[in-house]
Formats: structure tokens, sequence, C-alpha cells
């Protein structure tokens, strides 16, 4: 072979230092995990009626104190129907709080809807113009978001929830959440009984 | 039934264009004719498979087949005819079929109009663009097959297509770009195939020119039509973002538009053989860079499909043996390539050589600002920050009105060698168009800007450049009028392409210096002032589309008091996506843009109103329609259409390097 004239390997150079570069960027990052402003935030402000008790107002307030989930749901939407039955055993089994978050929908609507397919939910907030959903970054329903005692958001599902999901996405982000929680709480106390 | 066709078919597809990758080789390496000449009916049923493909998942759509899970996620029975067959590109999966399906019809058509070469180059050529498209087939089938079914249990009805993409935009804009960024594998595979054969003459160049400038003109009308989109459908005005996405497509064609030039200067001069086919291989390289960054989800635009980390690995892994491979062959076989002719430091190859430097700085700077929170975030465990408009407004802008001034020299330039005082003698024109332009915006605009007078001064000066060049021309001939019509297409389009930079550079000029917007809060019978049109308020009313309810607007234009036009922006919403939709209304016209934008209720009857008053808008896109249609006619050239021996060949390589080729002919 005839002498290899030195410059022209230097696109080859630059290549290849690209690719390391994409290589690390890529491997760094999980795609799988939607990109949301809202993980380790609190749960946006509101106050809105409760779809079965008009004349109650819930607020962030209501949500603190336990991990919860809260549901984006509503009657316009076909996976909501799809996903009920999982909300529905998890509301039995899981000893959870879900809350609910009746998103642009008409209250006689969802209040139907859910008298035909059942009620897992301990409250529902109304947000029949959206804006609650605008704050929350929802993409469409249903989205589900894990919320820790202190009322932040911990973790985002887009999509319907299933056996699956739940059990492999949702349960350890909720069980890492309560033993930290029984950590904090158990230094707590025994701060205080060293106090005392 | 159909869907499992249009699988079966892209499998077919799959064992075709791997023997239009091995079959026609093999033919090369043993001189084989009879295997060469399978080269044709191999890409001529490669495509036809993938068409096939393509119809029935058009078909999928059509007829609402929502067991079909591409078509679930991406329609709904509600939805607008025109838009369920759009959807097909609407996502991952098929806008990747729609790509393949593009790459096959490039590659059949070289196979269909390459009767001009020879039997040896054309097996090269084809075998290569076959072997790029493996990967593509394979992509799909492995990694992203629309024709998925979510049997047993399928959903009633699709979730709907992304309201953003419900517009005529999605129609025209992603087959355009694909055309452009596929397109660029004809001249890739031709410097491949050239490099190959180790003799790098001018011909290959004659060769790719029409398919580069094809491809480059499909790329232009691409990125038009995305800018114009995104200005009308996005809502806030905006009409270029720097975003990710659009970069990936914008490299391609900074460095597609420095190909285009090179080119031109290779066939004519047989110059920069080396640097153009780095070039051809450069322009293809980032167009499959982009659809890295825009499919592996390295990147976070708007304009992100579903992402998943196979994909993007995949891409990766296709990415560096194609881009390496070749780059490799590049190193070690481009060293024997000799100019045909040499030339003078001040000469139209040095213009183009000039050119072509800056626009491949540019084109850094924006793989640069592309790539740089990527390598930040790398560098920094995970930190995160943007590189936003004042970065590339800082580097880019300076390069490019440095490259605007090359352009006003380079068409008055000659070939071989130039006399500095044939340019220096046109500074009366030149002086003469600085005061045109400086009166124009003292007379006309709100405010003085020097940047504005100097940036439009650089514009009219192309186009007065252009018309010294045309005057040139016919200055010795008889019939002066008739001498006018008589010029190549090719040169024609070098003027179109020209003209619309020249009317892109005034365009963005003037909307960035003189737009005005307004955010106000509205209720009923109230009015807003703004560039001396008076917008007033009426009401809000509830209108039902085909797949959405809206709030729809009641605005009426007034220009002194009386009533000019009403316009109607519309907050769609669409239930099932549950997506909130901003539509604007526009009054287009020639020298301004009126816009305006709903935007949320604020209290009970008062609602966040936009308007824009743009001037000049239009002129952005209308120059880069110019500037497409500047590549397609050079296209039409009666050169490329000869059909030459062998002989002929040589007496035109011989012309070239006595160089008595056309000396004053351009591009």
């Amino acid at each position: 072979m005839s002498s290899v004239n030195k410059s022209l390997l230097i696109p080859l150079f630059v290549f290849i230092i690209l690719v390391i570069t994409l290589g690390v960027g890529f491997s760094l990052k999980d795609p799988h995990i939607l990109p949301s402003e809202l993980i380790d935030r609190p749960f946006p402000d509101f106050v809105a009626a409760e779809l079965h008790e008009p004349n109650r107002k819930v607020t962030r307030e209501d949500l603190k104190g336990e991990v919860s989930l809260v549901n984006v749901w509503a009657t316009w939407c076909p996976n909501c129907v799809i996903e009920h039955p999982e909300l529905l055993r998890i509301s039995k089994e899981e000893g959870i709080p879900l809350y609910g978050v009746n998103y642009n929908d008409d209250v006689q609507k969802a209040q139907a809807w859910l008298r035909r397919y059942e009620n897992p939910f301990e409250f529902i907030i109304v947000d029949d113009d959206g804006k609650l959903g605008i704050d929350l970054g929802v993409y469409g329903a249903p989205e589900t978001f894990i919320v820790d005692a202190s009322g932040v958001i911990q973790y985002k599902h887009v999509g319907p929830v299933s056996r699956h999901i739940f059990d492999t996405k949702m349960k350890p982000v909720i069980e890492q959440l309560r033993s930290e929680q029984l950590e904090k709480s158990q230094s707590v106390a025994q701060i205080s009984e060293a106090a005392s | 039934m159909i869907a499992e066709l249009g699988h079966f078919s892209l499998i077919l597809a799959l064992g075709l264009c791997v023997s239009l990758a091995v079959i026609p080789t093999v033919g090369v390496l043993q001189k084989n004719a009879q295997l060469m000449n399978m080269a044709g009916s191999l890409s001529a049923g490669f495509f036809v498979f993938v068409a096939i493909s393509f119809v029935c998942l058009g078909y999928a759509f059509w007829s609402d087949d929502f067991s079909v899970q591409y078509v679930a996620m991406n329609s709904n029975s509600n939805l607008p005819v025109q838009f369920k067959l759009s959807a097909i590109w609407g996502g991952h999966e098929g806008s990747f079929l729609l790509w393949t399906f593009v790459m096959s019809g490039w590659t059949f058509a070289v196979a269909l109009l390459s009767g001009g070469l020879t039997q040896d180059m054309r097996a090269r050529v084809l075998a290569i663009m076959g072997a790029l498209s493996i990967g593509f087939v394979l992509f799909i089938l492995l990694t992203s097959n629309p024709f998925d079914r979510t049997l047993p249990i399928f959903p009633a009805d699709g979730k709907d297509l992304n309201p953003l993409l419900q517009d005529f935009g999605l129609i025209v804009h992603p087959p355009m770009l694909y055309m452009g960024y596929v397109g660029f594998a004809v001249p890739f595979a031709f410097a491949i195939a050239t490099l190959t054969t180790g003799n790098l003459d001018s011909a290959w160049a004659r060769w790719s020119r029409p398919w580069t400038n094809a491809a480059w003109g499909f790329l232009t009308l691409g990125i038009t039509l995305g800018s114009w989109w995104a200005y009308y459908e996005l809502g806030w005005g905006g009409w270029w973002f720097w975003d990710a996405v659009e970069n990936a497509s914008f490299m391609p064609w900074l460095v597609g538009t420095a190909l285009v030039h090179s080119l031109a200067a290779t066939e004519k001069r047989g110059v920069f053989k080396s640097w153009t086919v780095l070039l051809a291989i450069f322009a293809f390289s980032l167009s499959l860079l982009g659809a890295f960054l825009v499919r592996s989800g390295v990147l976070t635009s708007v304009h992100a499909f579903a992402v998943d980390p196979e994909r993007g690995m995949y891409i990766l892994t296709y990415l560096i043996i194609i881009i390496g491979s070749s780059l490799t062959l590049y190193a070690f076989k481009a060293s024997g390539i000799k100019s045909d002719a040499g030339f003078d430091w001040f000469s139209r190859e040095s213009m183009l050589l000039i050119n072509n430097l800056l626009l491949i700085l540019a084109a850094a700077i924006v793989l640069l600002g592309t790539l740089y929170p990527l390598i930040y975030e790398t560098l920094t465990d995970g930190k995160k920050i943007s590189i936003g408009p004042p970065y590339f407004n800082s580097l880019f802008v300076p390069v490019v009105m440095l490259l605007f001034v090359f352009m006003v020299i380079s068409p008055l330039s000659r070939w071989k060698k130039t006399p500095m005082q044939s340019i220096l003698q046109q500074w009366p024109s030149m002086a003469v168009s600085f005061f045109v332009m400086l009166g124009l915006v003292l007379v006309f605009a709100k405010e003085f800007s020097p940047m504005v007078v100097l940036i439009n001064t650089v514009a009219l000066w192309i186009v007065v450049s252009l018309a010294k060049d045309m005057l040139a021309k016919v200055a010795n001939k008889a019939d002066k009028i008739g001498a006018l019509f008589r010029q190549t297409m090719s040169y024609y389009g070098m003027i179109l392409g020209h003209l619309g930079i020249a009317v892109s550079v005034l365009g963005v000029c003037i909307t960035i210096y003189y737009s005005e917007e307004r955010d106000v809060r509205m209720v009923p019978g109230d009015s807003v002032e703004l560039a001396g049109y008076e917008f007033r308020f009426n009401s809000v009313s509830k209108v039902q589309g085909p797949n959405y309810s809206a709030d729809r607007g009641d605005i009426d234009v007034l220009e002194e008091g009386k009533v000019l036009l009403t316009l109607h922006p519309e907050k769609r919403f669409y239930p099932s996506v549950g997506n909130v939709m901003t539509e604007a209304d526009i009054d287009p016209s020639m020298f301004r843009d009126l816009y305006v934008a709903l935007g949320e209720p604020v209290g009970s009857d008062a609602w966040a109103v936009r308007v824009h008053y743009k001037p000049f808008v239009r002129w952005i896109w209308f120059g880069g329609l110019l500037i497409a249609c500047g590549g397609f006619i050079t296209v039409l050239d009666k050169r490329y259409r000869r059909v030459r021996t062998a002989k002929q060949e040589k007496t035109v390589a011989a012309k070239v390097v006595a160089g008595a080729a056309e000396a004053g002919a351009t591009a």
C-alpha cells in the first residue's frame, strides 16, 4: 500500500471522538423515564371541589401525611376503563390512599361513570377546566403520580397502570418511600425521647 | 391480514436489498456482466416490496384497524381521512418506514436514470444503496415494527394523533425532509463507489451533481415547510427555535450546500476532488446523526419520538459501521487523488473554497451547540444545561454574514484567475445600493437601526452582483434579451438559489428587528393597539370540530377606525388525547402578518390574548422556496441527460484539463 496521507485520517479521528461522546451520553440516560420537571417537586397548589360533595373544598394539604397515589382520569378516556379494575384492586388490597383527579370532564358524567364502574378513590379532585392538569404536565389521561408524605411528587406513570406495572415499577418506589418515612419518624421519636 | 402482508413484504424487501448489496458486488469482483446487470431488477423489486408494505400500513390507517398497535396509538376513528393517512408517519415506526420507502425510491430512481453510467459504476452505486438499506429495513423489523398487533384484546378506538400533527404541515413536511435526508445517500454511494474504484476522474462529479442538487432542493423545501408549520402551529409566532431536531436537519443542509458548490468546482474544473468526496460522506453522515439524535432520546426536544434505548443503540451501531468504514476507506484511498488544474489565490475556485470552509464552520458551530448539553451532562455527572439562541446568534450569525459577503464577490469572479481590479471596479454600484437601502430604512422603518441597514445592504448587494453577472453574460451578444433566455439551467438555478438567500436574509432581518407583540388580558369590547392596527376583542364562543371542541375567539382588526378583517383564533380541546391546542389565526400578506393567539381564560369573561405584528415574515419562506426551486432547476440541465460514450468522456476530460471549458460559465 502506498503511504497514507496522515491528514486524511483527521475526519476519522473526529468521528471516533464524536461516537465516544454520543455513546457515553447515551449510556448515562434512561430514556424510558419521561422527563418530568415535576419529579421531586411539591404537588402543585390547588383548591378544588370534590366530585361527590361540591361544597367541600380539597387542597394540596389533603394529600399530605401518607404516601399516596394520585390518578388522573376522565370519562372520555377509553384507557381509563381498561385501567380501572387494577385501581379497584389497589384500593382494596394495597392499603395505600388513592386519590382521583377528574380531568377536563363533566361532573354528572363522571358521577355516572363511577356508579357504573365502582369508585376506588378516597376523594376526587374536580379539574373541569384542566388547570391542575396543565400544572401537573399531564400528557393525556390516565396518568398516575406517587406523592410522598410531605406532598412531593416522586414518580409519574403515563398510560394505564397494570398489575405488572404496579408490582415492578410503582410498588418498589412506594415501599422505599414508606421505609424512609418510617426512619424519619423513628429518628424524630428518638430525638424527642432523648430530649425528654 | 393486510398488516401481516405488509410485514411479510418488508421481510421480502430485506431479502432483496441483501441480494442487491451482494450479487452486483460479486459481479464487479468477477467482472461478470450478468450479475452486475441484476442490480437494476433487484432495485426495482426492493422498491416494489417496500411500497407494498407502505401501502398496507396506509390501508390499516384508512380502515381504522386498531388491532394494529401503531394505528391504535396514532389514529382515531374520528380523525379526518387526510390525517389518518399522514398519521402513517406521525410516529416513530411509520416515519421510519417512510424513510425506508424514500430510500427504496431513490435507489430505484438511480437504477432507472443511470443510462450514462458505466455498467461497473452502476453496479457499485446500486450495491452500496442496497447495503445502506439493509440497515434501515432491519431496524424496522427488529426494533420498530409498525405492523405489531395488540391481539387478542385491542382498543375499541385509537388514542388519536397528537393534535399538533393534525395539520397540513404533517402531510408535506416529513416526506420532503426525508427526500432530502435520504437523498444524500445517492452522492454518498457515488463517492464511496468512486473511492472503491480508486479512479476519481471528474465524471463522478457530473453523475452525482443532479442527484445532490435534487436531494438538497428537497431538504431545503422540507426545512422551509417545517419552519412555516412551526410558525403557525406552535402558537407563539417563532419560525426557528434552534431546537436539537431543527439543528439535525440544518447541519446536513449546510454541508449539503457546501457539497453542491464544491461539486460544481469539481465538475467544471477538476479541483477539490478529495474534499468533495469527504463532503458527500459528511452530508449523509449528518443525516444519519440527525436520525440518531431524534430517535434515541439522548437530547430532549419538541420533536421527541417515543424513545427506546434499544433503538438508540441500534442506530449508533449503524452509524459506527457506515461512517466509520467510509471514513477509513477515504483515509486510505483519497491520497491518490490529484487535481486536474491549478488556480490562482483570487479566482472563482478560491471563492468556492472559502464558501465551503465558512459553511463547514457554520455546521460545526451548530453541531457543537447541539451536542454541548450532552457533553456537559456527561462531564458534570448529569447536570443539565441548555444552549439557547444566544449561543447560536453570537457565533452563527457573524459566520453567515461573512459568507454573504463572499456570495457578493463570487458571481463576479472568474475561474482560474480573477483580476482584483474587476472586483474593485464594482464599488459605485455597491455604494449606490448602500444609500438606497439607507434611504429605504430611513423612510419606512419605525426606528433606525444600523444593523438593519448593514444586513439589508448585503442582501441587496447579492442581488446587484447577480444582475451584473447576467449583464456581463449577454454584453457581447447581438440579441441581448434572447441571450438571457439561452443560458444553461444550472445557471438559472444558481441565480434563483442566490436570489432566494437574499430574499430570506431580508425577511429574517426585518422580522427580527421590527416585529411587535403584546400579551394582554381582554374582556369582550376591549381593544389593543399594535403597529397602527387596532385589535377589538368581540367574544368567545364554543364550536365543535370533527374530533375536538373549541373556544373560538372573534377579534376584529381595525385600521384607521375601519374594520379590515376578523380573525378567529381557537383554543381546541381534543378529548381522545386530552390535549389542549392553541390554533392561532393569521392574516398573511406580502409585507406583514397579523397573528392572533388565544391564551388561557383568566377570570369570568376575560382571556389572555397574544397579538403579533410580523413584517416581511413571508419573505423567509418565499426565499426558501426560491432556493429549493434553484436546486430543482439545475437537475433539468441538458448536459446531465446526454448519454456519453467513453470517447466523448475523454474529450471532455481533456477539455477540462486544458482549462478551455466554459471558463466564464457559472455554477
